[in-house]
């Protein structure tokens, strides 16, 4: 009898180890890693393994250094990010679920608060914004016209 | 394009909009402030208290009901003009009346960058600060939107974000759930060019603001309110008030 039992104990754990294994067979077969849309410059600021697990940190440094301090360095600035990331498609970085940030926030399942105020899009460029001449200032600053990418 | 190329650039843009001050400031009249190269700080360099930003208003030039300031703020920092109760006004023209005598006029009320600002010194989160040179701002990374500070701002010059906000102006990034208010500009003033709204001023030709360095004996601002009399608004306060009026 207690063979008996062993021997049945065995053929549950080998069916139950069959249906465990199924799953994650299926997982590697049919969900595939992020497809990432290149950025338009010509490298990253860092090394894309350093950013994969880092890029947060560094976003969250210059935040303070540029919010509290007022340290305007551009590079491991949002905006910069976004100038580059946006998706040729969308113009974003944030729009869809294969637009460059969202293609790994999806796939990982963690959420991101930047977009509640971060534009997705590239902007006006600051840098002749409204201009000492003035009146232009009622132009608006999205105006698609100055929306030149990341082609900083 | 890579990161040195790209601090070339903006190098060369920095240069450039040097050389557009200097052009602007010919074409300009006299006691506009035009800051330019002397007044630069790096983009590495942080503010630091050697300088302290501050407006003077004078209330007698203020057009009668001009709204260009307000206009020039909106459309720089992506409000949406709206004036109701819960609509977020970072500049708006108040029409004052003297009971007594019934003279009528009219200045625009603004975050007054407070030397000691209520707002900061209630602030749970450490959200509201001032920076080194004087501009009074929120963190809204750490703003948790209890609005305490709405209620200790005796100017009346913050608002809350009631709802989801989308398309900002990259440079100026604001969402639901945070208290905002005037930021001077930041945005532009780290570039060395005025508010939006003291530059919509001086465009129509009413030249009712002067913004700028108060620590600089040299600077338009501290001239101005060298040889002429100024108010703070509550100056009973004691917030040493960067905004000062005139006219009033
Ligand atoms: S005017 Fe109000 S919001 Fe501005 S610094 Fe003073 S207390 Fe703070
Ligand atoms: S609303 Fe935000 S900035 Fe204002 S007191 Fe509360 S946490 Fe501070």
């Amino acid at each position: 009898m207690a063979k008996l039992a062993d021997w049945l104990r065995l053929v549950v754990l080998a069916g139950v180890a069959a249906v465990l294994a199924v799953p994650s067979f299926q997982a590697a077969a049919g969900v595939g890693l992020p497809k990432l849309e290149r950025g338009k410059g010509e490298k990253c600021v860092e090394d894309t393994q350093f950013m994969r697990r880092n890029h947060m940190e560094l976003l969250k440094h210059q935040r303070d250094d540029t919010m509290r301090k007022g340290i305007r360095t551009t590079k491991h600035s949002l905006k910069g990010c976004v100038e580059c990331h946006a998706g040729s498609q969308s113009g974003s970085v944030a729009a869809g679920k294969d637009d460059f940030c969202m293609a790994c926030h999806v796939y990982t399942g963690t959420r991101l608060d930047c977009w509640d105020c971060h534009a997705t899009k590239p902007g006006k460029q600051s840098f002749f914004g409204t201009g000492a001449a003035a009146g232009q200032a009622a132009a608006s600053p999205r105006n698609p016209a100055h929306n030149q990418g990341g082609g900083q | 394009m890579s990161a040195p190329e790209k601090q070339e650039t903006l190098q060369e843009r920095r240069e450039f909009l040097k050389a557009g001050a200097v052009v602007a400031g010919a074409g300009l009249a006299s006691g506009v402030l035009v800051f330019g190269a002397a007044h630069s700080r790096p983009p590495e360099q942080a503010a630091t208290a050697d300088r302290r930003w501050g407006m003077l208003i004078d209330t007698k030039q203020c057009g009668d009901g001009c709204n260009d300031c307000v206009t020039a703020c909106n459309t720089e920092n992506g409000l949406d003009g709206k004036t109701g109760p819960q609509d977020s006004q970072w500049i708006r023209k108040l029409n004052i009346k003297d009971l007594r005598n019934g003279r009528v006029h009219e200045l625009p009320m603004l975050c007054q960058h407070c030397e000691h600002p209520p707002c900061v010194d209630v602030c749970p989160t450490g959200a509201s600060m001032k920076r080194a040179d004087g501009i009074v701002l929120v963190d809204r990374h750490t703003c948790i939107g209890c609005r305490y500070c709405m209620m200790a701002c005796p100017y009346k010059a913050r608002s809350f974000v009631h709802e989801p906000l989308t398309e900002q102006n990259p440079e100026v990034p604001r969402g639901k759930g945070c208290v905002e208010s005037c930021t001077f500009c930041v945005q532009r003033v780290d570039r060395d060019e005025q508010p939006a709204c003291v530059e919509a001023c001086n465009a129509k030709g009413h030249q009712a603001m002067i913004f700028g360095d108060l620590m600089d004996p040299e600077s338009a601002l501290s001239k101005a309110l060298k040889s002429q009399a100024s108010t703070e608004v509550r100056a009973d306060l004691g917030l040493n008030t960067g905004v000062r009026y005139q006219g009033i």
